[in-house]
């Protein structure tokens, strides 16, 4: 599987997913920085996470109209696997590719913890190597996380089986559940065709074991099986 | 009959819809209640941009302006907007 890792001014996480995709694929990662117009020929786009243009005016809405995201739009209608971690989920959502908006959170806090959260489907190229119904750890690090989407729009999410990850108390987690205020505990969804999938948690942050653990790991695990 | 473009000012007001939790509203309520101001309500919170650009008339600095909108200013899955030329 080959990837690619989008760079923004502001992006602080490229490097961890870099990382990340370089021990699982055995595989150099491709940095393309915002400016650029076309993205390699890749098998993955991951847009990172940070906070892209200081997040002026909305978090992610300056980079979902930058030149880069429209090569990665077309990217995704060739069917490129596009994945959204945090500041990247957001971004997806402003440039439309997503349902949805990701809100202040509605502690007004910022939260950096570790969450418990619910794997729906593992059906998804981004979820396969999870068992049904499995609960993981990771953390999450963000103030504008809070998912939300109008109940029709949530209705036809949830039945067309696009929400993927929710929070979900657990015991490692201090069994303390929904974290930010998100919609029916929303913390991860994926497009209609699953080839897109934006989540709040960093998984690029649970990929070690000497680092905070290895639930997250095997979300890129996933899509090395999920894309050849 | 002058056809030059001219100058104008667009104020432009964006507000969370109704139904979208706002906390900095709430936030903002709760001090104004811990301020003594017991008649407060709601507080609902919103953003104000000014946008100066040239225009050859009011209708399409109106039509240019509602694009800006839809495209960047606001995000329409939460949020309304409201034009005011001056």
């Amino acid at each position: 599987m080959k990837s690619a890792v989008i760079v923004f001014p502001g992006s602080n996480c490229d490097r961890d997913v870099a990382v990340t995709l370089e021990a699982v694929t055995g595989k150099k990662t491709a940095m393309v920085w915002h400016g650029e117009t076309s993205v390699p020929s890749v098998d993955l786009i991951v847009l990172p996470g940070g906070f892209s243009y200081g997040d002026y005016l909305r978090s992610g809405a300056m980079a979902a109209h930058s030149p880069i995201l429209r090569a990665v739009s077309a990217e995704a209608k060739r069917g490129v696997a596009i994945l959204g971690i945090c500041n990247g989920f957001q971004i997806l959502t402003e440039a439309g590719l997503l349902p949805g908006a990701l809100m202040r959170n509605a502690s007004l806090h910022y939260i950096c913890r570790d969450v418990g959260l619910k794997v729906e489907r593992t059906d998804t190229p981004f979820t396969n190597a999870y068992a049904p119904g499995e609960q993981v750890t990771m953390p999450i690090a963000h103030k504008d996380g809070a998912y939300f989407a109008d109940e029709e729009t949530l209705d036809r999410i949830e039945n067309e089986g696009q929400v993927v990850l929710r929070y979900s108390a657990t015991a490692e987690t201090g069994n303390r559940g929904n974290p930010n205020g998100s919609r029916r505990d929303i913390a991860g969804v994926v497009d209609r065709t699953h080839r897109i999938m934006g989540l709040m948690p960093h998984p690029e942050r649970a990929a070690d074991a000497a680092l905070g653990g290895t639930d997250g790991r095997r979300l890129f695990e996933s899509l090395t099986r999920g894309l050849n | 009959m002058n056809v030059e473009a001219r100058a104008m000012k667009a104020r432009i007001t964006v507000t969370l819809k109704n139904g979208v939790l706002d906390p900095q509203g709430r936030a903002i309520a709760n001090a104004l209640h811990s301020l003594g101001f017991d008649n407060v309500e709601d507080v609902r919170q919103g953003k104000l941009i000014e946008v100066q650009l040239k225009a050859m008339d009011e209708a399409s600095a109106r039509d240019e302006i509602d694009a800006m909108c839809r495209q960047l200013l606001a995000n329409p899955i939460i949020e309304n907007y409201r034009v005011e030329l001056l």
